[in-house]
């Protein structure tokens, strides 16, 4: 086991995960292939939802794979960095909207 | 920006950069040798399919320096094909009329003198013709700015880099005030009729990628530059050819310095797809240098990578003889074969 959690090298065997379920990686990483082609949505506007989603999420690899891919399918850095906005903007909005579950549950016990 | 030989970067010798390629900067970063890619593809030796097209790098001189550049052009570098070259040039076009297409390129080939005199006779020989123009050369000085209509009247076909349909990674690559002199070069070449369909004159835009990473999807691409320069420009053009950045000269440059060449050459290597191959440029290809010299392409002529016959020179030029040579390959090769493939005329797959 290293060191550290996460190297930046464990990207490149993502692939190898079959290693220990061959089937059920095979059936996600097709999934996966799909799922970024063309289609209703352009291959580049995925990418950028992943990017988003990849901060969102906060994993290093996704982050990384996909700062890559969105600037490589031609997002300016500022369209990036709004994609990031968006991510955290939900991420703040979905602490925050949980303020009326504790604004009821007071309402409720208060005097 | 200096070339590298005028800053006498340890790079402008081309035995350096393929040292670099072969081992890595230390000695101690091996890949695997492009030789076992093309064995296991059964494409090696690597053989020509049919020469077709006859490609004449006329001089390195360019009136851009710009960071990408394979040939390392730019003003201050003086190798010009003489006026008794091109004429040995012509006179292996009079008698191969296999070789259908000829593909004019530099530095800047318009700044050779003898330009306009090459095209004519070229045309005269009733070959097509293709031009790789940099845009901002046509307003570059009161000389050129009749270029468009030269072109249109020889039916030249321009191909053009614009790395990108925004400013900011267009003059990052090519240089401050590129973008703006191209779109305005573009205009020009539509006026006349260059990239409307209905005229004939073709008008290609080359794609590249303006950092360490490999192009995206050249359909998808070609989609966004059509919309985005019709919107924002009036702009038209035909075809947008997508090519991979070789990690040779001012972009091996780059990668090297920016810490990016070993991963940049991972990703190649890991992409070689077996298709593109057996469709590399080279197979249909004979590059001429600014000094009659006879190489596979545009990439080995940088390389100083002379083709593998008994025919080294224009002068002595043996159609049959080279087209049966073996093609000279080396680990830049990967960058013809990363994806959906890459040569001058965009994807091969």
């Amino acid at each position: 086991m290293s060191k550290h959690y996460y190297e930046s090298d464990d990207l490149k065997k993502f692939g190898n995960v079959g290693e220990f379920q061959k089937n059920l990686a095979d059936k996600f990483f097709d999934y996966y292939g799909e799922v970024f082609k063309d289609s209703e949505l352009s291959a580049r506007e995925k990418s950028l939802i992943a990017l988003a989603v990849a901060h969102a999420v906060q994993c290093p690899y996704c982050i990384d794979a996909y700062s890559s891919d969105a600037y490589e399918k031609g997002w300016s850095e500022s369209q990036m960095m709004e994609a990031v906005h968006v991510a955290c903007a939900i991420r703040g909005g979905a602490s925050l909207v949980h303020g009326v579950q504790m604004m009821n549950k007071v309402k409720e016990i208060a005097m | 920006m200096k070339s590298l030989k005028a800053a006498h970067n340890i790079l402008a010798d081309a035995q350096q950069q393929i040292e670099i390629l072969e081992h890595g900067k230390n000695g101690d970063f091996v890949l695997v040798p492009f030789e076992d890619k093309l064995r296991a593809s059964n494409l090696f030796p690597l053989k020509p399919t049919q020469m077709e097209i006859f490609q004449v790098n006329i001089g390195k001189m360019c009136n851009q320096t710009c960071k990408h550049c394979h040939v390392d052009a730019g003003p201050d570098r003086k190798e010009i094909m003489t006026r008794e070259t091109m004429q040995q040039c012509l006179e292996v076009l009079k008698n191969h009329p296999q070789l259908k297409t000829v593909d004019l390129t530099g530095g800047a080939p318009e700044m050779n003198p003898d330009f306009r005199w090459f095209v004519e006779e070229i045309k005269k020989l009733n070959r097509h013709v293709t031009v790789r123009c940099n845009l901002t050369i046509i307003l570059a000085n009161k000389k050129y700015y009749d270029l468009p209509y030269f072109y249109k009247e020889h039916q030249v076909e321009i191909t053009s880099s614009l790395p990108f349909y925004r400013k900011d990674r267009t003059d990052n690559q090519r240089g401050n005030g590129v973008f703006e002199n191209s779109i305005k070069s573009l205009q020009l070449l539509n006026e006349v009729g260059y990239g409307k369909v209905e005229t004939g004159l073709i008008l290609n835009l080359v794609y590249n990628a303006a950092g360490a990473f490999l192009p995206p999807s050249q359909s998808s691409l070609e989609k966004e530059y059509k919309q985005e320069l019709k919107k924002q420009f009036g702009i038209e053009f035909n075809n947008l050819f997508s090519i991979t950045n070789m990690p040779i000269s001012r972009y091996l440059d780059y990668l090297l310095m920016s810490g990016n060449y070993e991963s940049y050459m991972e990703k190649l290597v890991s992409s070689y797809n077996p298709s593109a191959a057996a469709n590399v440029m080279c197979r249909n290809t004979v590059s001429v240098g600014w000094d009659g010299f006879l190489y596979d392409c545009d990439f080995n002529q940088m390389l100083e990578l002379k083709v593998n016959s008994k025919t080294t020179n224009i002068r002595n030029f043996n159609f049959d003889e080279l087209n049966n040579r073996t093609i000279r390959t080396g680990q830049h090769c990967y960058g013809c074969t990363a994806g959906a493939g890459s040569g001058c005329g965009g994807t091969t797959t």
